[in-house]
């Protein structure tokens, strides 16, 4: 066991947890990764390429190498940092990227052939014969290759999103965001503080220094109190910034039940929007190391994540450790882990001059050079003044120097600076508006400069929105020296390795710089430096500083390469932020919606609403009987359907006749009040896009409809003529679909069906003749709209209600009309009868088709100008001679296939002699046979004539008959009478 | 192993702000993007090249690099057409205005 005293650990309590199946114990405050270094687990997981065996190097979410698979069945998550994972009791995680378990892993031989394995080794392998690239080599890669896995199971857990605003938003809890978010919370102003950690405090946490000769502890739970009574102030704990927007918008996910074993009613993770006038980027540092030969054993991590898992955790990969830095951090470590009784090996300092801060064997001016230990490191190997020593020890850490935590400040391509002082990129002038960085994120490495900057970038930022914030004082902390030489990596004959998670070495870096790859970027794609989940957190200076040696220039002249969001992986379950299943996009349910439920109708999509497809009887086995029955009963006797779905605008003033002559091919101005007339709108560019009908219900006000897939975009389209065309004309526009309830009344017998709903309203031909409209009231007393109109070729109404009485109307309706033998039908009897009558649809008006081709040509009014009139007229356009036609089979038994294309009879079958083709097929109950609508060349003067319908798809052809489009009472008698 | 790198980008929703002269900061996603606000000058039809100057107006767009006006429908707000000016390159939004003022103003110019 390798359990020091203190920390911040519970120890009165034990939580048992497994990994790779052993039972381990440790405590509240536990991360996954310190509960297995406490019980003297070093080996967590297998590389990515070489599958080298790995431990934990960090204490923190720049994790690259202990990545595991945590929990089971459907919520098993791969790639989990464990150095992220808080302990639960019950908790289970797995190594990955192993076969067939973490000790032996039969992939390891991919080690042995490193030097096939080297950077660009996939360009330059893989590729011939080209065909087998997809199926032989990405297959087999991926699976050697990889992370974790997941369940294939559905995410039992429920997600959600939220938005917030703030003046200030402080990203980071550690003493630069602690002392950024009092200085403004005091102010008065609407603060945010997000932190990724489960605790407030940052490195106060991992350190033994004092605040005020008090420990730190102290300090950060007076603030804890207080921050509690600052009602402007809210604290999320375990909540990762991970992107920067425009305009100060901030993403955000909070980790709500992460540290559970399971959610229990709560959501899983929420993903904030935080709109902030003003952020603070206190995402304090990450540490490096120093690449040297064999660097990447289990045992060998940061010397401050070392000294983070002593402190805070009470936890050390071994009894024996060894440091290797060069700065005065790599002295702290010792310090402190000698102070909890670890043995120190030595303390190996790149620095000539270096001076020991204890009683350790100090090697001043030497570079560690080697490593031993399969599964774990055994000893080091360290050169001095030209000797060699191996020396024995289970853990070494590394001290490489402090990166700031730049990756937010450059996701509006803001690129970091060199500082040659700190050796280490700062954020850059040309960041995020509003985002200001400071304490480590700024280069203020010690505890005193990074409270000043916390403090004094949160006055700065909140004095430009106008927020006065007073200067506080803190606590006086040690002040402590840095002094960092440059020294990035050793070098050496074997591999040392600079990005630990995607297995990138030395040598593959100088590979790249031998082939040509000097610019930075090339070095990344080329190699993958920095491409892996952590984006190379811990990895890209090392590899940009080994390319300047490479170059001979400065790092600052080679540059770097930048961070994109998000910070850390974003669980594609939170960005859906909940919108699954019916949630995903909420249908739209008509007025009659529960009405037809109950009468066992069979709904369909049509986008955005549900619709009822049709209604199954009893004994009907298929579809087709129902529609067919549907269709039959419309011709023969009443069918009631709900028509509500159909868009509906309200056009209301002095020129609203003048303006929808402007936005009608066809005159509107002329229709006499109390007539409906259809109507067609074209697009600018001279196609049509939408039909409907028009209804004059006074000198001031029309009712337009469109179809139901466009009633969003015409309305739009509507208010844009309104707003930026015609803004002088006096018309008031709204939609009103959802308002009312719409429903077709149609077959011979819809009159005296109605006449016994209609208050004393006379429905006489005479009286309210075929497209007439009329405002009214039914049922005693209901306000209600009736139009004269039908799409099924019958006699037929549409009678419109306040949509709340939808239900109700149909209900009286099917009541009434029972001995007149009324029958519900559905979309799909609605198309087949209006297939029978030729009338076009989406199939037809797709945006391609031009009025003459829809037989429609008249509509266009030569008279006036109109949206889209201008550009009809276009030589290309009104050229197209292919005519909506309708065709039947020769043999009435023979199918129809929608899509087929259309030839002469014996003509060859390519694209020059393609006729056209065929856009809609049912079968109609009325013709006994199946029928087609198709766009024919010259389809007028064809009448008669039999032409071939090839489908190659299917290798299929038909003999069909022009036809007329109008398969039923072309003359239009029933319709009128 | 290179290939095996799946990466999976966040593409997240725009997240931008617009000042709507009416209703204050909106967030983006209120509203619907047309494009540029040049469709506002509709050509005259009874103008002797009137095809041509449809077609230039149809199908022809500038797309500069820098300040843009442009054309945003507030579909899931008050449904005002605005003519927001936006830098295409940093995404500051430099201001917006009623697209119905400024058609109007536009009409009263040109008689």
């Amino acid at each position: 066991m390798t359990r020091l005293s203190g920390g911040l650990i519970d120890r009165t309590q034990t939580l048992n947890f497994k990994f790779d199946g052993k039972r381990y114990q440790g405590h509240p405050g536990d991360t996954l990764a310190s509960a297995l270094l406490a019980n003297g687990v070093r080996l967590i997981g297998r590389s990515f390429k070489y599958h080298r065996p790995r431990g934990v190097l960090s204490a923190g979410s720049e994790e690259p190498n202990a990545l595991v698979e945590l929990r089971t069945g459907p919520r098993q998550e791969p790639n989990t940092r464990a150095t992220t994972v808080e302990l639960f009791e019950g908790l289970e995680a797995r190594s990955q990227n192993r076969w067939p378990s973490l000790g032996f892993d039969a992939m390891a031989i991919n080690d042995l052939f490193s030097p096939l394995f080297t950077a660009g080794f996939y360009y330059k392998t893989f590729m011939w014969p080209k065909s087998f690239w997809e199926k032989v080599y990405e297959p087999a890669i991926r699976r050697a290759a990889g992370l974790g896995s997941i369940s294939m199971q559905a995410d039992p857990d429920a997600y959600d999103r939220g938005f917030l605003h703030c003046d200030l938003l402080v990203i980071g809890g550690g003493p630069a965001g602690l002392a950024a978010a009092l200085t403004a919370a005091r102010s008065g102003a609407r603060v945010i503080l997000a932190e990724e950690d489960f605790r407030l405090g940052g490195r106060l946490l991992c350190e033994t220094e004092t605040l005020g000769e008090a420990p730190p502890l102290d300090w950060i739970s007076a603030l804890e109190s207080e921050f509690e009574s600052l009602p402007r102030l809210r604290v999320m704990s375990r909540t990762t910034v991970f992107g920067v927007y425009d305009h100060g918008i901030y993403g955000a996910v909070e980790r709500v039940s992460d540290h559970l074993a399971q959610p229990r009613g709560r959501v899983r993770q929420t993903l904030w929007r935080i709109t902030a006038k003003r952020a603070i980027l206190a995402a304090g540092a990450i540490e490096r190391p120093v690449a040297f030969a064999d660097n990447d054993r289990p045992g060998i991590m940061l010397a401050g994540a070392m000294r983070a898992y002593a402190n805070r955790w009470a936890a050390c990969p071994s009894e024996r450790v060894a440091v290797f830095t060069n700065n005065e951090n790599g002295h702290r470590t010792a310090c402190d882990l000698a102070a909890k009784g670890v043995e120190i090996a030595a303390v190996i300092d790149a620095r000539p001059e270096a001076k020991a801060r204890g009683d350790y064997r100090l090697i001043a001016g030497g570079v560690v050079t080697g490593s031993r230990g399969r599964l774990g490191l055994t000893s080091i190997e360290f050169q001095t003044k030209g000797r060699s020593e191996w020396i024995d020890c289970g853990a070494l850490g590394v001290a490489g120097g402090w990166n700031p935590n730049v990756h937010l400040a450059s996701h509006h391509r803001g690129k970091p600076t060199w500082n040659e002082l700190l050796l280490a990129f700062l954020p850059g002038e040309y960041g995020p508006s509003g985002l200001r960085a400071a304490g480590a994120a700024a280069g203020r490495f010690s505890t005193a400069e990074a409270l000043r900057s916390g403090a004094e970038t949160a006055r700065c930022a909140l004095a430009d929105i106008g927020i006065t914030a007073k200067s506080l004082n803190f606590p006086t902390p040690e002040e402590d020296a840095y002094k960092i030489a440059p020294v990035f990596h050793v070098p050496g004959r074997r591999r040392a390795w600079v990005d630990f998670q995607n297995d990138v070495t030395v040598k593959d870096i100088k590979l790249a710089h031998a082939e040509n790859m000097r610019s930075v970027e090339h070095l990344k794609r080329y190699t993958t430096l920095g491409m892996a989940t952590d984006q190379g957190k811990t990895a890209n200076v090392i590899g940009l500083a080994v390319m300047a040696e490479l170059t001979g220039k400065t790092i600052r002249e080679t540059g770097t390469t930048i961070f994109r969001p998000p910070y850390t992986p974003v669980a594609l379950a939170v960005l859906g932020g909940g919108d699954i299943g019916p949630h995903f996009h909420p249908p739209h349910l008509t007025p009659t919606h529960r009405w037809a439920e109950a009468q066992g109708a069979v709904f369909d999509e049509s986008s955005p609403w549900r619709r009822a497809d049709y209604f199954r009887r009893k004994g009907e086995t298929h579809w087709r009987q129902s529609v067919d029955r549907e269709a039959q009963a419309v011709r023969s006797a009443v069918g009631l359907c709900d028509v509500s779905t159909l868009g509906k605008i309200d056009v209301q003033g002095t020129d609203a006749g003048q303006f929808l002559d402007r936005l009608y091919s066809n005159m509107m101005s002329t229709l006499k009040v109390g007539r409906v007339r259809y109507g067609l709108m074209l697009r600018e560019d001279g196609f049509p896009y939408d039909d409907g009908t028009c209804a004059r219900l006074a000198d001031d006000h029309y009712v337009v409809t469109t179809t139901t897939g466009n009633a969003g975009l015409v309305f739009r389209n509507m208010d844009f003529a309104r707003q930026c065309l015609w803004p002088e004309l006096d018309v008031q526009l709204i939609s009103t679909t959802e308002a009312w309830a719409q429903i077709a009344v149609a077959g011979p017998r819809s009159r005296a069906l109605l006449e016994r709903v209609v208050d004393g309203f006379d429905l006489s031909n005479y009286a309210f003749a075929f497209m007439a409209c009329a405002e009214l009231t039914v049922c005693g007393g209901l306000r209600a709209r009736l139009f004269r109109v039908s799409f099924v070729g019958e006699l037929g109404y549409e009678l419109a209600v306040p949509a709340r009485y939808g239900h109700a109307l149909m209900n009286r309706l099917m009541e009434m009309g029972e001995d007149l033998e009324v029958t519900p039908f559905g979309v799909e009897a609605l198309s087949v009868l209006g297939m029978e009558k030729g009338h076009v649809g989406g199939a037809q008006l797709n945006g391609q088709t031009t009025a003459e081709m829809l037989g429609l040509g008249k509509m266009v009014s030569q008279k006036k100008d109109a949206i889209g009139a201008i550009m009809s007229r276009r030589e290309g356009l009104a050229g197209n001679k292919r005519r909506l036609m309708g065709l039947q089979p020769v043999e009435p038994g023979s199918k129809i296939v929608v899509g087929s294309h259309l030839f002469a009879e014996g003509a060859a079958l390519n694209h020059d002699t393609d006729q056209g083709w065929i856009t809609s097929a049912c079968y109609s109950p009325h013709v006994g046979s199946m029928i087609g609508l198709a766009f024919l060349e010259n389809g007028y003067e064809r009448l008669g004539e039999v032409i071939m319908a090839a489908n190659p798809v299917e290798g299929e052809s038909a003999r069909l008959r022009v036809v007329s489009s109008h398969f039923v009472d072309a003359e239009g008698v029933r319709l009128r009478g | 192993m290179k290939a095996a790198l799946v990466r999976s980008r966040t593409y997240s929703e725009v997240k931008m702000l617009i000042p709507h002269p009416v209703l204050g900061l909106r967030d983006a996603r209120e509203f619907a993007y047309l494009g540029d606000a040049r469709l506002i000058d509709r050509p005259d039809p009874s103008a002797p090249d009137a095809e041509a100057a449809f077609c230039d107006y149809v199908y022809l767009r500038d797309n500069p690099a820098g300040a843009h006006r442009e054309l945003w429908f507030h579909e899931h707000g008050d449904h005002s057409w605005l003519v927001v000016t936006r830098n295409t390159i940093t995404h500051e939004i430099l201001g917006a205005e009623l697209a119905h003022d400024v058609a109007l103003a536009r009409k009263r110019s040109v008689k």
